[in-house]
């Protein structure tokens, strides 16, 4: 199974200019606490997906209220600097796509 | 208690929203018309050239709705982040459109305008002071930098906002804003608590992006109470749910628990959302915790130059074959070309079809694509250097005699003439820094007009 089959959301945007931050909404509780519990989404899996070192991913939060899960990366190249490719940041997130679990 | 009503018709203003969500919304009978107008998503060129990202007739058609049903009825109008970023320009263009509606429709009111932009010499000031701090991943502020720097905006928190409707305005305008100030000031100053006010803004302001199906061009309504908010849709086409209002408390942000704003932080720990209804969802605990020091936020660009693009695509299996080798090749040539005319400029290309969208970041190292896009893009001291470059190397890509190559009358199928285009002044994010300040009110000033008279 992928992980686009058990969420709901899987976006990514800027975080202010200079952060790209990435939401992960799942479709029930239980996937979600499943997928906390087995600490899936870390930063050795984020900084492996988008080829980047450990500490540019700023932050992994869980957020129980969304049943989210968040990681937030520092911008390879800030909003709209020359080089940037997305300026909203709004099309970072297909690597998350096809994160294999298996449950 | 009375409930606070507040009506949020768009997630910003020009974004557009349909007249009978507007109306169902009127009906409601809001205390307050709190809009956003504003975002640094769209990047630095708007701060930077002082345009709004948004369109002119979009934003008065907006206005031209909102003002008549408010004016008429006494309901204040609450505006933040004018024209796009919210510096004076901004600000200007803005009340250029509010004062010809009310010319066409002979409405009269009182009005504030609230300034945001700064000096780069208060800015170099507080440097001085030790009164700036840096917010990580954004780089340290160098007097360099400062001195390349154009503009800078404040984000005001809701204190500027609780001033000014002090003197009894109608209509607030106001240059950059934190987002959720426009509909937490009037609630805070009626005596609401702040941290629930807030929470409340935080998820009125992009309007109907917090519903589900979402979307910023449509109307949302917020109920305030002592102890709790709600929010609901003004149309059977969409609804608030738990998660899609939960899911707006993580947009754009980084830790949702904690949402740092001016003079605190916005503690969502203890939050719960309830459905109440069908199309309503309920929120409580949400906490605003003061911070002993008040700072605001700075957003600040510098200009790094012109650019120049052109806009071309390879149907050619040989090319796409052979595409790295014959980039750098054009980057050689053209280099060579102009090595000894001293200009500068900066010469770079965009595949798309290869890593046009996530640049490094992109994890599919080999071209999948029959076909690809190549985006030339120039940025250079002045516009007439990148005009130079771009055309320069679109004509060498569009003829470079690649070994193996068949397709020998070009390389490129343009879709458009002229195959350049002149995008004109390039900024960059210079500034993204704090500042702590003894007044909250001290960079913005207000200023009273009488509208119509």
């Amino acid at each position: 199974m992928k992980l686009k089959d058990i969420a709901q959301v899987i976006r990514s945007k800027n975080s202010g200019p200079f952060e790209l931050t990435f939401d992960i909404i799942f479709k029930d509780r239980d996937m979600f606490e499943m997928i906390c519990s087995k600490k899936i989404i870390n930063r050795e899996l984020i900084s492996k997906l988008y080829n980047i070192p450990h500490e540019k991913v700023f932050s992994i939060i869980e957020f129980k209220p969304a049943n989210a899960i968040k990681a937030t990366i520092v911008r390879p190249v800030p909003s709209g600097n020359p080089g940037d490719t997305d300026v909203y940041g709004a099309q970072q997130h297909v690597p998350l796509l096809g994160i294999e679990l298996e449950l | 208690m009375e409930e606070f009503r507040i009506l949020s018709p768009t997630g910003i203003l020009g974004y557009g929203f349909p007249v009978e969500s507007f109306k169902n919304g009127m009906g409601k009978r809001p205390h307050a018309i709190a809009v956003d107008a504003g975002s640094t998503d769209p990047g630095p060129y708007y701060l930077g050239s002082g345009i709004s990202f948004t369109d002119r007739r979009a934003v008065k058609r907006d206005l031209e709705i909102i003002l008549t049903a408010a004016i008429g009825q006494r309901i204040p109008v609450i505006i933040g982040t004018a024209g796009g970023c919210g510096g004076n320009p901004h600000l200007e263009w803005n009340l250029e459109i509010i004062k010809e509606i009310a010319r066409e429709k002979d409405l009269r009111f009182k009005m504030a305008i609230i300034q945001a932009e700064t000096s780069s010499d208060y800015v170099s000031a507080c440097m001085e002071q030790g009164r700036l701090s840096s917010l990580y991943p954004a780089p340290e502020l160098t007097t360099e930098q400062l001195e390349a720097t154009v503009r800078i905006v404040g984000q005001m928190g809701i204190e500027p906002f609780l001033k000014a409707l002090e003197y009894g305005v109608q209509v607030i305008l106001a240059g950059r804003s934190y987002d959720p100030a426009v509909f937490a000031a009037l609630a805070v100053k009626k005596g609401y608590d702040r941290g629930l006010a807030l929470h409340l803004g935080k998820i009125l302001e992009c309007a109907c992006v917090a519903a589900t199906p979402g979307s910023a061009s449509d109307c949302m309504f917020g109920y305030l109470g002592s102890d709790y908010f709600k929010v609901e849709t003004l149309t059977d086409k969409r609804k608030c749910t738990t998660l899609s209002v939960a899911a707006h408390t993580l947009y754009e942000k980084t830790d949702p628990y904690k949402l740092p704003g001016p003079g605190g932080v916005l503690d969502l720990t203890g939050t719960r959302f309830e459905q109440i209804d069908g199309s309503c969802v309920r929120v409580t605990g949400s906490v605003f915790l003061p911070s002993e020091k008040y700072t605001v936020k700075l957003e600040g660009v510098k200009k790094s130059g012109y650019r120049t693009v052109s806009i071309a695509g390879t149907r050619d299996p040989v090319m796409i074959g052979k595409l790295d080798h014959i980039l750098k090749a054009v980057q050689e040539i053209t280099h060579n070309n102009f090595k000894e005319s001293g200009m500068i400029y900066n010469l770079g290309f965009k595949i798309y079809g290869k890593n046009g969208i996530m640049g490094n970041l992109e994890p599919v190292r080999d071209i999948q694509s029959h076909e690809l896009g190549i985006v030339i893009d120039v940025i250079a001291e002045d516009q007439e250097i990148a005009n130079t470059i771009c055309s320069f190397a679109r004509s060498t890509l569009m003829h470079y005699g690649y070994e193996g190559r068949v397709s020998t009358a070009g390389n490129l199928a343009f879709p458009f003439s002229p195959s350049e285009f002149k995008a004109g002044e390039v900024y960059e994010f210079s500034i993204y820094h704090l500042i702590e300040v003894e007044d909250p009110n001290e960079l913005f000033p207000i200023e009273i007009l009488d509208i119509g008279v």
